[in-house]
């Protein structure tokens, strides 16, 4: 596979683009060159128009002005496979993957027309070999790990020897040890001269592997730099344009009474493609933030549904709250006992998008605010209640009483938690809770969490995030394949600890303790 | 039993399978794109009075047929409108088109009711069709029921073996996946639709034409909606609408033969047994795939691309 | 040609509000031209429709008892079309309802029970038991939806034509009269099983303040109660309903008990009202009309009073029209169908903005 060179020039040019949906201006006037055989980083927070700009590259979307142009030529992509065939690849952040469909079919799709498909599996295994990304093509990918689905978004990539490749947050669900290797293997793509165009807001990543960045805030270009010439800290000063303050955890916490316990939980998963829970066993103490990390998929939704209630099945003596068993219990049973719960998906799970503000505090809080009495609803007290959510952690809105779905991620992720928050819980399970969320929004999130704490509560944090975890966490567990490692001291712990059990290795312990 | 009473009912179920193989199939395809097309009895109905109306008057069935491929294919585009076009919920917009079809079909079939013509020929080959007991069943048959194997077969073929039926699959597994690659969501599913709508015509153009073979309000008599059960029976698998109508083919054949057979049974009840079959295949099969439904995975939700 | 869709911010109650009577003029002019095509004046048949039934007093009266069913039913499919549940077997619950109600007046007609106890318990008796038949018909397709994961659409579709074929059965066979002369119907309900009638004319009985009083009560229900608030949650977001606490299963056969219920209710409030006796059919599709009646009322209950009334008005028009004009009651049903059609179309215009593009269609 040998890449085409082109002289001179820039490979992809963009001048002015602007896209517009509505009146709200998602991509202002931007430049962006990148030039054969460079990797670029285009870093930003979330909302400040990476992936419109990325879909315009990828010929997603259609820019409102502005011009492309390719290897000096200008451009007007009619879809995605228009930009393929013009050497442009592209590696989703979810990825675009079919889960019914086996890894060989999930790649044919992409080819060129052209392009016979017999003989595909060999042109699988080829590449597979040459970037040491291991692939079996008949495996359905429901079945695949985060990383094995990578790797096929990685190889139906390279299949079409592309010119230059756009990864977005490529390593926001790998583990640590994935990660070096995806370096690796987009080293060798960097020495096989083709260019990298790398969205990541991780910027020790981006200094490992770019030498130019762009950084966009709020849709417009604020910076171009080399980044390995820059501090993390100045980076993040460009790109969030306000400094951050720190977290402020107290250094040494009273170690308080046990509030939620799970003794040797098992249950089968309920989804057709879910993951079974296996003999997890934990405690999370009064005062304590108790982390649990590991890599999407591995059994952290099915987690947190019977940690809250939202599934029931399991022995009533399995969860413990205060003491109480409860694992038979209903969600607003457990609500009643103290418990809040906040979910991953903040909308259609923790909101309904299409409901008001005051009717999603109804949503959880009916039984315990009381909101709902008798069978009936006091909406005027909801509303109260939004109103103080709102004023307390600063939820940005339009109109006095929005939908959900018309507030930002971080304003509607500030006012899930802080619905949950304000009822001051003595046990509090969040799934993800800043995942997507902007760099002002992710620190007040944080705050509030370790404030609770401060104030006596059990904080159980499942996330994905391995910085976040290590900086509020008092200990941290790794859940892999739906089995809970012991917890280690998060002020002991090294990343590269954490990421062993992440991938499954030195869980013989855990689960030999469970028994 | 004699052989021959016995081929005789063979051959019955066949005719009686032929009409609900075409209207499934099409709705499989429909289905595999991720679009739930409830008004299959309204394209069907209307296919049926069209496709009466055109071969009276053209003398032809196969101008019939064509008709009622017609037919069904309008409806099913106006459907495409709403569900594909402006994301309507699939569910209500399917019902409407049924209201719709049962509507126009009386109309449009108003001036041909009591009418009849002769069903279209059969198949004959010398000594092959006048074999014992499998000539007739073999080699004696309509255009229209060679044409439906011949149809399960291409579309058996199309969905596993080509790569616009790999496309159409991926579609309807996951939109968001296919739209962020390029594929074209909304053509597809538009087509499919199209497709659906010229089976379900040309099912209902086959009763008006070959199976009764006259028209009269209301003929298709739910076989629209037993179409659609077949669909959810086969595991949206072709091969499996096929063994599914077959077996539906006999059920409703062996009530019509108890029937004249005068058992005491009340003939209502007889009549009711295609429904609740229907509704007892649909149990078996749910009881036999808990936890894992081989719907598609975008069945009925409706697509709007993302920003 | 293309169709782009974007999400509207929010939304308004003038579009709220205007979408469905855009729905009804646009689905009267489609109307009209099928009228024309067919040859008639399209001018007279809208005098028909629409205008003659609003001038005379009995056909006003008419108007309300075509409306009652049309508004009880559609105010259950409401709660099911609210969950997302579809429940399109109304027409069947429907009919259950009057056979089970109308059961009760024939096993007591004339019978020893009048003379002993008085005839006072028997109309309230029909009515619940109707209500109850249409509830546990309903339930059917509810449980096999909530034990084994069966589509309740399919099932409960199929057992409208089960439930046809059984009265059909029953009002020619066993409830036959058999003093009738072979007709396929029973005997006529005696007085004490008889709705009331409310006005001059013998039309308009007491089951129209049945359907009155649905309306308001549904109209308490979602505004007021977390049970209202629990169905339109389950139906817009199913897994945030979880999270709150809500049992999806539960609330299934909550729903199909209640729209089954009123269903038989409907039922027997026209066996009870309108025929006063069982025949082979005793609904010309209410069950599949409330269907339209529930989306062009928004699934609001006042709106579905609305609608109810105006749905009744194409059948009292399409009755006229018949005789007045040779137009078949085939064009009722059609133009039942395209008003239909217009509503969700105009549904969805009050959620996205509509732009139509040239192109291929991507």
């Amino acid at each position: 596979m040998d890449v085409q060179v082109t002289e001179g020039g820039p490979l992809l040019s963009l001048r002015g683009i602007v896209k517009r949906f509505g009146d709200f201006v998602a991509n202002d006037h931007i430049d962006l060159d990148i030039h054969e055989g460079e990797a670029h980083a285009l870093i930003g927070e979330n909302g400040a128009g990476k992936s419109t700009l990325v879909k315009i590259i990828y010929g997603l979307l259609q820019p409102t002005e502005g011009t492309i142009a390719i290897a000096g030529e200008q451009v007007r992509l009619s879809g995605p496979e228009d930009a393929r065939t013009r050497g442009i690849g592209m590696v989703f952040q979810h990825f675009s993957l079919f889960d019914n469909l086996t890894v060989a079919e999930n790649i044919a799709l992409v080819l060129p027309r052209d392009q016979n498909l017999n003989g595909l599996r060999g042109r699988i295994a080829e590449v597979a070999e040459r970037y040491r990304m291991p692939l079996e093509p008949d495996r359905e990918v429901w079945s695949l790990s985060a990383g094995e689905r990578q790797r096929i978004e990685i190889a139906r990539c390279l299949l079409q020897n592309p010119r230059l490749v756009i990864l977005d947050e490529p390593t926001s669900v790998l583990t640590p040890q994935e990660s070096y290797r995806l370096f690796e293997t987009l080293d060798r793509l960097k020495s096989e001269g083709r260019s990298l165009l790398y969205i990541s807001h991780k910027l020790d990543e981006v200094k490992r592997l770019c030498e130019r960045a762009t950084i966009l805030r709020l849709g417009k270009k604020v910076g171009y730099c080399d980044p390995r010439k820059e501090s993390a800290r100045s980076l993040a000063a460009l790109m969030v344009g306000t400094q951050i303050s720190d977290i402020h955890a107290p250094t040494a916490r009273a170690a308080g009474p046990q509030r939620l316990v799970v003794d040797d939980l098992s249950i089968e998963a309920e989804e057709i493609h879910g993951v079974d829970l296996e003999h997890i066993s934990l405690a999370v103490r009064a005062g304590e933030v108790f982390g649990i990390a590991g890599v999407a998929g591995n059994g952290q939704s099915e987690l947190f549904a019977v940690l809250s209630g939202e599934r029931i099945g399991t022995r009533a003596e399995a969860i413990r709250i205060d003491g109480a068993e409860t694992g038979g219990d209903d969600i607003t049973r457990r609500r009643l006992l103290g418990a809040a719960f906040v979910p991953e998906e903040r909308n259609g799970h923790a909101a309904a998008p299409d409901f008001s503000l005051t009717e999603n505090v109804v949503l959880s809080r009916h039984a315990t605010a009381g909101v709902a009495q008798h069978g009936l609803v006091s909406f005027d007290r909801a509303k109260a209640l939004a109103q103080s959510i709102i004023s307390v952690f600063d939820v940005r809105k339009a109109g006095p009483d929005p939908a959900a779905r018309t507030l930002s991620g971080g304003n509607l992720q500030k006012f899930v938690v802080g619905r949950e928050i304000l009822s001051e819980p003595k046990i509090l399970v969040v799934n993800q809770p800043t995942w997507g969320v902007d760099a002002a929004a992710c620190a007040a999130i944080r705050q509030a969490l370790v404030d609770l704490a401060a104030r006596g509560a059990a904080v159980l944090l499942i996330s994905q995030d391995l910085d976040e975890l290590f900086e509020i966490c008092d200990r941290i567990a790794v859940i892999h394949d739906g089995r809970l490692s012991e917890a280690l001291d998060a002020r002991g712990a090294t990343r590269e600890e954490i990421g062993l059990l992440m991938t499954g290795t030195g869980h013989q312990t855990a689960a030999a303790h469970a028994h | 039993m004699t052989p021959a009473i016995l081929e005789l009912v063979l051959m019955t179920i066949v005719t009686a399978a032929t009409p609900l193989i075409i209207a499934a199939i099409g709705e499989l395809v429909t289905e595999r794109a991720g679009v739930l097309n409830l008004g299959v009895e309204g394209m069907m109905i209307v296919g049926a009075a069209l496709g009466f109306a055109a071969a009276y008057l053209s003398g032809s069935p196969l101008i019939g047929a064509l008709a009622g491929m017609a037919a069904g294919m309008v409806l099913a585009a106006l459907f495409g409108l709403l569900t594909v076009g402006l994301a309507i919920n699939q569910v209500a917009a399917g019902l409407a088109l049924t209201i719709v079809g049962v509507g126009l079909s009386g109309l449009l079939g108003a001036g041909y009711v009591g009418l009849k013509r002769d069903a279209p020929p059969h198949l004959y080959i010398p000594y092959l069709s006048d074999l014992p007991f499998v000539g007739k069943l073999v080699f004696g048959q309509d255009a229209f029921v060679y044409g439906s194997f011949v149809l399960v077969a291409a579309v058996a073929w199309y969905l596993t073996r080509t790569r616009a039926g790999l496309a159409l699959r991926a579609i309807g597994d996951n939109h968001h996946s296919a739209h962020a690659l390029g594929l074209p969501v909304r053509r597809t599913r538009f087509l499919a639709i199209l497709f659906g709508g010229a089976c379900a015509g040309m099912a209902g153009a086959y009763l008006s034409i070959a199976y009764t073979p006259f028209w009269s309000p209301g003929m298709t008599a739910g076989r629209g909606w037993i179409a659609l059960a077949l669909v959810v029976f086969s595991s949206w698998r072709p091969w499996r609408v096929v063994l599914g109508a077959l077996l539906f083919g006999g059920a409703t054949v062996l009530q019509l033969h108890a029937q004249a057979a005068s058992l005491g049974l009340p003939g209502q009840l007889l009549s009711a047994v295609p429904y609740l079959a229907t509704i007892a295949a649909l149990m078996v099969l749910s009881i036999g795939a808990r936890r894992k439904s081989a719907a598609p995975a975008a069945l009925g939700q409706p697509f709007v691309a993302p920003r | 040609m293309r169709i782009d869709l974007e999400a509207r911010p929010s939304r308004s109650l003038a579009l709220d509000i205007g979408a469905p009577i855009v729905a009804l003029i646009a689905a009267i002019l489609l109307g009209g031209l099928v009228v024309w095509l067919m040859g008639k004046s399209p001018t007279r048949a809208f005098s028909v429709y629409f205008i003659e039934p609003l001038l005379e007093g009995w056909s006003l009266q008419e108007l309300a008892v075509k409306a009652c069913p049309l508004v009880l039913i559609a105010i259950g499919l409401s709660f099911c079309f609210r969950a997302n549940l579809w429940n399109i077997g109304a027409e069947g619950q429907f009919v259950i309802g009057g056979l089970v109600g109308g059961w009760l007046a024939i096993a007591t007609h004339d019978g020893a029970y009048q003379s002993v106890i008085g005839g006072w318990w028997i109309l309230p008796a029909m009515l619940v038991l109707g209500t109850l038949a249409g509830a546990l018909y309903a339930m059917i397709p509810a449980l096999l939806r909530v034990w084994l994961g069966v589509s309740e659409i399919l099932t409960s579709l199929m057992l409208v034509y089960v439930a046809e074929l059984i009265l059909d059965y029953l009002s020619r066979g066993p409830l036959r009269d058999p003093k009738g002369f072979n007709f396929p119907q029973s005997v006529t309900f005696d007085d004490v099983a008889h709705l009331p009638y409310l006005a001059e004319g013998d039309r308009l009985h007491a089951g129209v303040i049945l359907a009155v009083l649905a309306v308001l009560i549904a109209a308490f229900i979602f505004s007021r109660t977390l049970f209202g608030f629990e169905v339109r949650l389950v139906g817009d977001a199913p897994r945030a309903a979880r999270f709150a606490g809500f049992s999806d299963r539960w609330l299934t056969i909550a729903v199909f008990a209640i729209s089954g219920g009123l269903a038989g209710l409907a039922g027997i409030c026209e066996v009870a009202g309108q025929i006063g006796q069982l025949q082979p059919t005793i609904s010309p599709g209410y069950g599949f009309t409330a269907i339209i009646v529930a989306f062009l009322g928004r699934l609001s209950p006042f709106g579905i009073l609305i609608a109810g009334l105006v749905l009744a008005l194409t059948y009292i028009g399409g009755e006229s029209a018949q005789v007045a004009l040779k137009l078949p009651n085939d064009m009722t049903r059609a133009f039942q169908g395209l008003l239909l059609m217009c509503v969700l179309i105009a549904d969805a215009a009050t959620r996205y903005r509509i732009r139509f593009r040239l192109g291929a269609l991507a």
